[in-house]
């Protein structure tokens, strides 16, 4: 009799708290709280005892043990291995940037180098093949990183960093600084590279140049080389009129 | 001599079984759990050397935080659990309830002696982590003053030093802290049913497992249209039963660099509250009739 009442009061109280429970668990997603998917492909990665202490609410200790063990693998440049753990890695703390920064970068910048200088593949094609193939990777996690992270402007600029330098895409790595730069904490930087950028991306000559000239009017702290640089190559390309274009200081000249 | 009233409920009663079940558990050595996060938490800093400072930071902040919450779960449902067994075997209990204490009084002097014992590990083991983190702090910045070009010093420092120290921190320890508590609340209830201290500690083993899964179990039971009855019923039943633990697993993603409203931490707090509360509640309902 006792046990049913008990269990009677439990079950009264957790149909009022019910309501309650589900609201906050909304509110605590709405601002990216508990964002991993624990599911059975990340069971597979990390084992049942992993799997286990994930969901008893240690995720972020078994991310940083895969962490380490990734590490271990860079120094042995085992890099499917690497990619493998940061997988897991960022699937486990997804609102982690620093995690995808990393794996975004050592797959682009690292085992990409390391794929097209690799000794054993006496076939250039291939190894080229290879090299792009990490660059994508690389790409890969900065874009699940960014689905991931919507409130945060580093992945966008790593990706642009990646679409610039690896990938000669300046459109994209334009779009990606522009994106960047509309974040209240992000550098003052990213609104110029998206300029220059922009420069270099064909058919968007005439939006880069008024980009650049509204920087170059706000005063001569902006007058950096690149910046001064890439004005002079679209005043020529652009065929500004003499006397609409903006002077150049022969010292500050490139 | 005067005789003075017997108070239905008395705070200074309530305050000496809870100042003496304080005292039980530090002579019980609990405090030996202490010295060993101590140990985890060194030894993590240690092999970090080769890592960045935002690593570093990261996976000292990840072991710390997460060796509090293993912890101070764990001294809360071994201290609790082995309360009422100890005062049967002791016959302290016969003596205490021979005396006009009631049993509510009783119960919450125990809860709170262990809420106290908690409060006080949270608060050592939160120092150890800080002075942990600011010795890796300046250990950094020592170096980054000796590696970077002096112009790039100063933000470099001001990068390091939003990486360590942040405000959710706080609210992150405290929600540590309230899991620890419901598990205490939760604990005794369970031990004023159970016959031993093991089984216990089994069964609240057993909820903390499916605390943490109950938020998926809810979400399949209210999106559910095709699920068979029973699957229905069994998730209903968990949903119902068992508390969201995962509500207060905000740790994770602090650390990361989420910022928690603080509203929504309020809410957490109320809820966690309430369900110690809860619990005491049933407690005192199957202790108030038992046969003892």
């Amino acid at each position: 009799m006792r046990t049913l009442a008990v269990i009677a009061i439990l079950l009264i109280f957790g149909a009022a708290k019910l309501r309650f429970e589900q609201r906050l668990t909304e509110e605590h997603r709405a601002a990216y709280f508990h964002g991993a998917k624990l599911n059975l492909d990340l069971r597979q990665q990390v084992g049942q005892l992993g799997f286990i202490a994930a969901l008893s609410g240690f995720r972020a200790l078994v991310a940083d043990v895969l962490w380490i063990q990734a590490h271990s693998a860079w120094e042995r440049t085992e890099w499917g291995r690497m990619a493998l753990l940061f997988n897991t890695v960022t699937a486990l703390q997804p609102r982690n940037v620093m995690f995808w920064d990393v794996a975004g970068w050592h797959m682009a910048w690292n085992a990409s180098v390391a794929a097209r200088e690799d000794p054993k593949q006496p076939r250039e094609a291939l190894r080229i093949k290879a090299q792009r193939e990490y660059f994508q990777l690389g790409r890969d996690f900065y874009e699940r990183g960014i689905a991931n992270n919507p409130d945060k402007y580093v992945l966008h600029d790593r990706l642009a960093l990646l679409l610039r330098d690896k990938l000669d895409d300046h459109c994209g790595a334009a779009k990606e600084y522009d994106l960047a730069a509309q974040f209240k904490d992000a550098p003052e930087y990213e609104k110029r590279f998206a300029a220059y950028e922009l420069s270099y991306c064909e058919g968007h000559e005439r939006d880069a140049y008024e980009r650049l000239l509204a920087l170059y009017k706000i005063g001569e702290h902006e007058w950096l080389p690149t910046l001064l640089k890439r004005l002079d190559y679209l005043q020529q390309k652009l065929n500004v009129p003499p006397e609409q274009r903006v002077y150049i200081p022969p010292e500050k000249s490139p | 001599m005067t005789a003075t009233a017997h108070k239905f409920f008395s705070p200074a009663r309530i305050g000496a079984i809870a100042s003496n079940t304080l005292l039980e558990l530090v002579r019980l050595k609990v405090f030996y759990f202490l010295l060993i996060f101590a140990l985890i938490m060194i030894g993590s800093s240690a092999f970090m050397v080769r890592f960045t400072f935002a690593e570093q930071f990261q996976v000292l902040k990840d072991v710390s935080l997460g060796a509090m919450s293993i912890f101070t779960w764990l001294l809360s449902v071994l201290a609790t659990a082995m309360l009422l067994p100890k005062d049967i075997e002791d016959r302290t209990l016969y003596t205490i309830l021979a005396k006009p204490v009631p049993r509510l009084e009783y119960l919450l002097g125990k809860l709170i002696g262990v809420l106290l014992l908690l409060l006080v590990s949270t608060l050592v083991m939160s120092a150890m982590f800080a002075i942990a983190l600011y010795l890796r702090q300046q250990t950094v910045i020592a170096e980054t003053m000796r590696t970077t070009p002096p112009e790039q010093v100063a933000e470099a420092i001001r990068n390091i030093k939003a990486s360590t120290f942040t405000i959710n921190l706080v609210p992150g320890v405290i929600t540590i802290y309230l899991k620890a508590a419901l598990f205490a609340s939760l604990t005794l209830f369970i031990s004023t049913y159970a016959s031993s201290w093991i089984f216990t500690i089994l069964i609240s083993v057993a909820v903390y497992i499916i605390g943490h899964l109950q938020s998926t179990a809810r979400d399949y039971w209210l999106a559910s249209g095709d699920a068979g009855a029973l699957t229905k019923i069994f998730l209903a039943i968990v949903s119902l039963i068992f508390p969201d633990l995962q509500l207060f697993n905000l740790i994770d993603d602090i650390v990361a660099g989420n910022a928690i409203a603080m509203a929504m931490f309020l809410k957490t707090c109320g809820l966690g509250v309430l369900y110690a509360c809860i619990y005491l509640l049933v407690a005192y309902f199957v202790f108030a009739n038992k046969e003892l």
